[in-house]
């Protein structure tokens, strides 16, 4: 399993790798179909993440210090970006979540892209996933 | 020269309207967005600007910026004159009778409070206030702060299936307690067209005042509150190609004599102790403070500009971009048009079986194609007519071309086969 750098860095050069945005998102949107089903049973307000204009699931567990990260949503870019930070931070040590910088939305031109909401939705994202890694880190 | 014709959607080079010519006038028009041509369909947010515009605010800001009303020197004299000319300009367009109906505002929502709260001052508890179903926000939640400040009772006209309101209605919905009516000339949501005219003779009838929010009015055509009967129109210049943060209200004499103010501060009174005040005289006493002066300028030369168009050739234009955004988009199999009033203003809006209005949005921004989507700050409706998570809204005006629609359409079915 790469660490998230280097997942990160994967990520940029396959962005790199399409000409226009149309294509960018069809291959989010390509992650977020290949994204293992989120259980309908935990689609309720506990597990919602608010702060997204659309609706975003979102549940974690550890195992063996790695951080396993369930979500989905009801909009299906949405549901590729999570597929994408997931890509980053699935199965990863808190100290390793820590240890990354979260600017790599920038680096992937997503934030000029998305729409001011979803940036900040995503954003959000990041800084739970952080939370919880700092939490488990005992920081 | 422009001469009006008639035209079908299909019948594109019959057209007499010189849109080229037209689009040249706008220079944001002239991009790239992700590398392709932008084709700019948000409209009912806000409009482009024509050069006679950002050259006005430009001039001023580069010859005649002063303060108004209160200088005795030449630059102020001028800002002052350029200012009520202004003034004069909205009149006219807004066929008013007296320029000192007109108050600058800095749209439809401060227009709209500005009557709530100064108007409100005279409700009671229990006073009714009729609105439709299909108001924008800025037509609901100002009355709501009035019921939760004096209990008003709000009052709904009901809209149908497709998007008209339900005028049956509306003499039912009047009682000995109804005090103002409140609606918009044009759905921003769905671009239905009401029938203020017939809703302000019957408030007429009753000897009740009636408020229109003309914010997707005055873009689509000559605007005439005469004809219309109403005693309060209201208007933003960010929809009608002048800038934004300005806009005006028109109150028929003798209503801004009779309300209080709604701001206070300078430029607004004549005497000013710490024991007495008396107001200046209407306008200038629901202006307080330095108001936003080449805004105002600004919407002045964008209504000017407006009127040397030819109307009807706009209209027509408009009318055949609808039919032609109504026709390609209607052909795409599992997307459905919210709001098919029999008169409407060029505005599709729409939803795609199981896809999230978002993500269309998204999709046609990476084909350089701007739209709204979402709830358009009309929840109500679209709760009502069952989208609730919003639709896409194309809003058209008459710089667009059928090329575009036929590219709204191809970016559409791609979104749509990307996100099946």
């Amino acid at each position: 399993m790469a660490n998230p750098q280097a997942a990160i860095a994967e990520l940029i050069e396959e962005f790199a790798f399409f000409d226009d945005w149309t294509d960018r998102y069809q291959y989010i949107i390509d992650m977020g179909k290949q994204l293992p089903a989120f259980p309908p049973e935990k689609q309720d307000d506990a597990h919602k993440f608010h702060g997204c204009q659309s609706q975003v699931w979102f549940d974690y567990a550890w195992q063996d210090n790695h951080l396993k990260l369930q979500g989905t949503s009801d909009a299906t870019i949405v549901k590729g970006l999570i597929a994408l930070l997931f890509r980053v931070y699935n199965n990863q040590t808190a100290l390793d979540i820590l240890a990354t910088d979260t600017d790599f939305l920038d680096q992937l031109g997503l934030k000029t892209h998305l729409s001011a909401n979803r940036a900040t939705g995503l954003v959000g994202m990041i800084q739970k996933i952080r939370v919880i890694a700092a939490d488990a880190a005992g920081h | 020269m422009m001469n009006s014709a008639v035209i079908t959607p299909s019948s594109q080079a019959k057209i007499g309207l010189d849109v080229e010519a037209l689009r040249a006038q706008f220079p944001a028009l002239q991009q790239n967005i992700n590398g392709k041509p932008l084709v700019y369909l948000d409209n009912a947010a806000t409009t482009q600007k024509p050069l006679a515009v950002i050259e006005t605010v430009d001039q001023f800001y580069r010859h005649d910026n002063a303060n108004i009303h209160r200088g005795v020197h030449t630059l102020s004299g001028r800002a002052t004159d350029l200012y009520e000319a202004a003034r004069e300009r909205v009149r006219l367009s807004l066929n008013g009778g007296h320029t000192d109906e007109i108050v600058f505002v800095r749209g439809v929502t401060e227009a709209i409070n500005l009557v709530a709260s100064s108007f409100g001052q005279s409700l009671k508890a229990g006073d009714e206030i009729v609105i439709s179903a299909l108001e924008h926000h800025a037509n609901i939640v100002p009355w709501h702060l009035l019921r939760e400040r004096i209990g008003i009772v709000i009052k709904v006209i009901p809209v149908t299936p497709i998007g008209e309101i339900d005028l049956s209605t509306l003499p039912g919905l009047i009682t000995a307690r109804t005090r103002l009516i409140a609606v918009n000339h044009v759905s921003n949501a769905l671009g239905t067209i009401n029938p203020v005219q017939e809703i302000c003779r019957i408030a007429r009838e009753h000897d009740i005042p009636t408020l229109i929010d003309g914010a997707q009015g005055l873009p689509h055509g000559p605007v005439d509150v005469q004809a219309i009967g109403c005693d309060f129109y209201a208007l933003s210049g960010h929809k009608a190609f002048g800038p934004s943060g300005i806009g005006a209200l028109y109150a028929r004499r003798p209503w801004l004599g009779k309300l209080p103010p709604y701001h206070g501060g300078g430029d607004m009174i004549e005497t000013v102790s710490f024991e007495t005040i008396t107001y200046a005289p209407p306008p200038a006493k629901f202006e307080a403070g330095t108001p936003n002066i080449e805004g105002a300028i600004g919407l002045g030369a964008a209504l000017t500009w407006l009127a040397e168009l030819d109307h009807a050739a706009l209209a027509a234009h408009e009318a055949a971009l609808l039919a032609a955004a109504t026709e390609s988009l209607g052909a795409i199999p599992g997307l459905k048009i919210i709001g098919q009033a029999r008169h409407k203003a060029p505005v599709v809006s729409f939803v795609l079986d199981g896809i999230h209005p978002h993500d269309v949005g998204t999709l046609l921004d990476a084909q350089g194609i701007a739209v709204r989507t979402g709830q358009h700050c009309a929840m109500p409706i679209l709760q009502q007519l069952g989208v609730a998570s919003g639709t896409v809204r194309a809003s058209f005006c008459f710089y667009n071309t059928f090329d575009e629609v036929e590219a709204l359409a191809r970016a559409v079915h791609r979104a749509q086969t990307m996100l099946s």
